[in-house]
């Protein structure tokens, strides 16, 4: 894999060693798939419906935990760590995540939403440091001018696009090394996604993404890299101008010509 | 041209089929508010006399005094303050006994869905929804009354708790898992400890529920009678202490029907019940689309 994208030549923030996740027993939703992701880029994983792109993007903070017949097998290190091995809530912490949906929580006000992360973990802050949070968060969502009189209305004022930044706030308030979306763009009209696709590009200077998107054009504009899923099984994982060019892979091409999915 | 025409008759029929439809739907509609409305006439017409001051400030009368008033053509001296202020220290004990263990009963359910212990809980939640309260009560006396040696408030709000749970169970239960499950997600994915979605997110998002809930539980025990008979059994004066005998609202009509002279305070104690029945069905309306999300 030497044509993956990856600035300043780090070492890769995120590995996968042989991940595999199954919903049932001996049918792998996600099949064996080893990827190193590099800091500082976007990496795009698409395919089509049911090829378990959400799948995987979810083993990442091991939000299966959620539901006890979801069984991980392999490997992940986050920085080094070993996701599976370590507790739930410290993962969580060190990879945000961002729904499909946009879910603010509907009682807190756009303040609390965005300092949720802070309260749910039940860390004091002063008045100081939570102002500072909230302004930074929202500034770089670039939501802060457009919020900041309305600070004490629930999120759920806000229009959709607005709403699922406000969820990207939140996410990067806690300040995570790793921002997972899953489909976020998918609920969203052309304008706000088109914000949010910006917003990616600028975040990634301060964390790495990955973002699961059904929209190969979506992949095309803001991903470093793509990895295309296609039946749990990783099929291809590269640069993403070569792999939407130069495909090395048939299945590869079939897709993104449209041949199938 | 034929084919046309009986079309249009056959149109025309389903028409008029559909207005018959429409309009006994409307009237059978109106028919169930009749009784409803012939019940707040009774109680309104002849409960307003003694609807006064008088009925919140003193406590019932005495069998003799409303007697000697009645004769000498006077209206019935006293009220029910010791029912009203009973009803309020039982229904009080009972709501403070029901929420923790419904909420927390209610969580498990609605979190654990899947497991055969939530699925055996849930039915016998379902039977004890069913349970004669006159049983309730003759439980409620075997285990209360009994050890304590005496009746009390306690043992009525154990009654009552008997016979809210299941409501606010359900109540709490259907409302935590209509919440999309992304709120959940979303507050775990934010490192946040299961607790702490459940109290910060789950329960505050739901809030509008689970407080309709519980307020319909309230008014749907406010008026039980049968198991307070056998568990605070009355009392003719006000008592505060949650170990001694006291009365209700319900008790003293019950009490105000079996004594001849004092046959007037019924009316007016059953408007008060009713009115207090039907604020909290407004606030619990209200609560409900105020706090729809």
């Amino acid at each position: 894999m030497e044509n993956i994208t990856n600035i300043n030549e780090q070492k890769p923030i995120l590995e996968l060693k042989n991940l595999s996740v199954s919903y049932q027993p001996g049918k792998n939703a996600v099949d064996n798939v080893s990827v190193d992701i590099y800091p500082n880029t976007i990496t795009a994983i698409i395919g089509p419906s049911g090829c378990g792109k959400s799948t995987l993007l979810r083993a990442i903070n091991r939000m299966h935990d959620l539901y006890p017949n979801i069984e991980t097998s392999g490997e992940i290190f986050l920085k080094g760590k070993n996701v599976l091995e370590t507790n739930p809530m410290d993962i969580r912490r060190m990879a945000g995540m961002v729904f499909q949906q946009p879910n603010p929580f509907p009682t807190m006000s756009i303040y609390d939403n965005v300092l949720s992360g802070y309260k749910l973990n039940g860390i004091k802050l002063n008045k100081k440091e939570k102002d500072e949070i909230v302004e930074q968060s929202l500034l770089s969502v670039a939501l802060w001018d457009e919020v900041k009189d309305v600070m004490s209305k629930r999120g759920s004022f806000l229009s959709g696009g607005q709403q699922q930044r406000l969820c990207i706030a939140r996410a990067l308030a806690l300040k995570p090394e790793l921002i997972l979306l899953d489909e976020p763009t998918s609920a969203l009209d052309p304008i706000s996604t088109n914000k949010i696709e910006e917003l990616l590009f600028q975040l990634k200077s301060k964390f790495t993404i990955i973002i699961v998107t059904h929209n190969m054009s979506q992949a095309a504009r803001i991903a470093d890299n793509t990895m295309f899923m296609y039946l749990g099984e990783l099929v291809e994982y590269g640069n993403t101008t070569q792999m939407f060019t130069k495909p090395k892979n048939k299945r590869t091409e079939d897709y993104l010509t449209g041949s199938f999915g | 041209m034929t084919n046309n025409t009986s079309s249009s008759t056959g149109t025309k029929r389903r028409i008029v089929k559909d207005k018959i439809v429409y309009a006994s739907v409307c009237f059978f509609s109106f028919l169930t508010m009749v009784p409803l409305f012939l019940i707040l006439w009774e109680v309104l017409s002849k409960g307003y006399k003694n609807f006064n001051l008088r009925l919140f400030t003193e406590v019932a009368p005495s069998s003799m005094d409303a007697m000697l008033a009645r004769v000498s053509g006077e209206a019935i001296p006293g009220g029910i303050l010791n029912g009203i202020t009973g009803t309020i220290l039982i229904v009080a004990l009972a709501v403070l006994f029901t929420i923790p263990l419904g909420l927390f009963i209610g969580i498990y359910l609605a979190e654990n869905s899947e497991k055969q212990f939530s699925k055996v809980v849930s039915f016998l939640t379902d039977l004890l929804q069913g349970i004669p309260s006159i049983v309730i009560g003759i439980i409620a006396y075997a285990w209360v009354v009994k050890p304590l040696g005496s009746y009390s408030a306690l043992a009525g709000s154990v009654a009552l708790t008997i016979m809210m749970l299941p409501m606010v169970v359900r109540s709490t239960e259907e409302t935590l898992k209509m919440l999309p499950v992304s709120y959940k997600e979303a507050g775990l994915s934010l490192g946040s400890s299961y607790t702490n979605v459940v109290f910060k997110v789950l329960l505050p998002s739901g809030f509008g529920g689970i407080f309709t809930g519980i307020l319909l539980a309230i008014s749907r025990v406010m008026g039980e009678t049968a198991p307070l008979m056998l568990t605070a059994l009355g009392a003719s004066l006000v008592n505060w202490d949650i170990f001694e005998p006291t009365s209700s609202i319900p008790l003293l009509i019950w009490e105000f029907y079996n004594d001849p002279n004092l046959i007037d305070l019924i009316w007016s104690s059953s408007l008060l019940l009713l009115i207090v029945i039907f604020v909290l069905n407004w606030i619990a309306k209200t609560v409900a689309s105020k706090w729809k999300i």
